[in-house]
């Protein structure tokens, strides 16, 4: 678990979330103590352990394929940033 | 007066017709007025729709309706700023939500309605249930009414101080890694995390979905069993809600600890837990065995891998969660001249500094190169933690050891290292990793100053039943839950 190529610029970008140089500083110094504490993980043998993805004693839940009633177009556009024709306006995305 | 009752307390008199529903509700805005410009518990609260539901109630009741059929009907209970209702505003106390105000009822709602509950007020939290101690909230912290200079805890601190400072007869929050049960410990009052799928999640909004649980938080342990009967059941809209029966949990209450065994985790018992904490854990250990349950000792070997196990798999969870939140389809815009940059923008301010810190984390945990390493084998130690609670349930009925190593800090005392932060929830995070059912309730104060010091027992998956009984038995012999913070 190497964690001294965490690129603190890199990762921000991945997750879309603008950093001021400052930010950066600190959330690379913080996160890098944080990995230093889970490399605790390391020192476990977990050959042959199945990874969980979650608690419940459930798989494959299905529903047979029929319309249900859903919110309208008015509602789901209602809390929308910028509307126009029914639709989510967003900046130009080909040029 | 009105707003001491407990939640049991009050429905008898409702059903007695002796107060009406209003004056509960009544009693709890004036309660607010008095206490929570000192809490700061509250973010918002639609004081004519309140009072709306409560008139409602008192009309239904005079038309026959009973709480045998609706056992909340009347009952003034809040919510944390993370549940939608529809045509009510939620942030999850963040500012990147901006004026959004939800088009639909969450299904937790839904049930609440239906069991007759006056459902009111946003409560503070930690943004997106993200921390341990209100200060992650984009408004400002709540604070602990048994010492205003020190935290509620977190991150359904708000819900705790709310309850303790006796602003509602009941509140509802959420658990990701003991954000139910540490802010109840914190503040002296109970908090069942119930088991992952009991719960339906359908419009609650999400911070880690394998570890996420709704639960509530009361004055004891009588109106925690009448909020989860009320909420539990199996929904078509959360796949990962169970179809197990709900018993009865208030009906199952009462009689003593004979034949229940408790397991003692050792690996639990670490040092570093504060010695009042101590002192009054061992004193509950005993009244537990005095009221008949027989102590055995367990181990959880897994139990100091936790807090890291945890961090690598919410994390990862929280930044696939939290992309929704883009300034596309609702929430604050900040503009950009192409999709990336306003994607950027948006969050980059619309996010709290934690949030922003846990989102990066769980990208990295997830990104090309490090998922093996951290993901995958973090998922594999989940297992092993798992397993140490299936070995510890072959032998006792419910595990016993503090909800957390210290009372509550004060306000800024760990704001600089998040790492210790995170370390305060060491023991309550196992319990969502192996997705089973856990409850904090008071067991005593330190002496300067006086602050609750909590319980936690935590029982087997969907053994919520037993659990509350173990609870409710310790608690009718014990005057904790019945002390409350001067204010």
């Amino acid at each position: 678990m190497a964690n001294n190529d965490f690129d603190i610029h890199y990762v921000a970008n991945l997750a879309r979330i603008a950093l001021s140089p400052e930010q950066e500083a600190r959330l690379a110094a913080q996160l890098g103590d944080i990995l230093g504490y889970v490399k605790k993980l390391e020192e476990l043998d977990v050959t042959g352990v199945e990874p969980m993805a979650h608690a419940v004693p459930l798989a494959n839940v299905l529903r047979t394929d029929e319309v249900q009633p859903s919110i309208p177009q008015e509602a789901a556009l209602a809390n929308a940033p910028k509307q126009a024709n029914g639709l989510f306006v967003v900046p130009k995305i080909v040029e | 007066m009105l707003h001491e009752l407990t939640l049991t307390g009050l429905t008898a008199k409702l059903a007695a017709k002796e107060v009406s529903s209003r004056e509960a509700m009544q009693a709890c805005l004036e309660r607010i007025d008095a206490v929570d410009g000192q809490v700061n518990a509250f973010m918002s609260i639609d004081r004519d729709d309140a009072l709306g539901q409560a008139d409602a109630v008192d009309a239904a009741l005079a038309k026959g309706a009973t709480h045998a059929g609706q056992p909340l009907l009347g009952v003034p209970v809040s919510l944390k700023d993370l549940f939608c209702v529809k045509g009510q505003p939620v942030n999850c106390s963040s500012k990147i939500l901006g004026d959004f105000r939800s088009p639909y009822d969450g299904t937790v709602v839904r049930k609440l309605r239906d069991a007759g509950a006056v459902l009111f007020g946003r409560i503070n939290m930690d943004e997106f249930a993200m921390g341990s101690s209100t200060e992650n909230s984009a408004f400002g912290r709540s604070n602990n009414p048994w010492d205003l200079e020190r935290v509620p805890g977190g991150s359904s601190g708000g819900c705790a101080a709310a309850v303790a400072a006796q602003e509602c007869f009941g509140s509802i929050g959420t658990d990701t890694g003991g954000s139910i049960r540490q802010p109840a410990a914190l503040c002296g009052c109970v908090g069942l995390k119930p088991t992952y799928g009991r719960v339906s999640r359908y419009g609650v909004v999400a911070f880690a979905s394998s570890l996420d649980q709704v639960g509530p938080l009361t004055r004891d342990v009588r109106d925690s069993a009448t909020l989860l009967g009320a909420m539990a059941g199996h929904d078509p809209h959360d796949s990962t809600s169970v179809p197990t029966e709900v018993p009865d949990y208030v009906s199952e209450l009462g009689g003593d600890l004979k034949g229940i065994k408790l397991g003692l985790p050792g690996e639990f018992l670490i040092d570093g837990i504060d010695p009042e904490v101590r002192a009054a854990f061992d004193a509950a250990v005993k009244q537990c065995e005095e009221l008949g349950a027989e102590i055995q000792e367990v181990s959880m070997p897994h139990t100091e891998y936790g807090v890291a196990t945890y961090y690598i798999v919410a994390t990862a969870e929280a930044s696939a969660n939290l992309a929704r939140f883009d300034g596309i389809r609702y929430g604050d815009r900040v503009d950009g001249d192409d999709p990336f940059s306003l994607y950027c923008n948006t969050r980059g301010q619309g996010f709290g500094e934690e949030v922003k810190r846990r989102i990066i984390l769980g990208t990295y945990v997830l990104s090309s190169g490090y998922y093996d390493a951290y993901y995958l084998r973090a998922q594999k130690v989940r297992t092993l933690i798992k397993r140490d609670f299936e070995q510890a349930f072959e032998t006792v009925d419910a595990l016993i050891t503090p909800t957390v190593p210290a009372a509550a800090f004060k306000a800024g005392e760990k704001m600089d290292d998040p790492l210790q932060m995170y370390l305060s929830d060491i023991f309550t995070i196992s319990c969502n990793l192996a997705g089973t059912c856990g409850i904090s309730l008071p067991c005593g104060f330190t002496s300067d100053p006086k602050l609750p010091i909590g319980l936690q027992l935590i029982g087997k998956p969907f053994g919520e039943s037993q659990l509350l009984k173990i609870a409710d038995a310790y608690e009718q012999a014990t005057p904790w839950h019945t002390e409350r913070a001067a204010l």
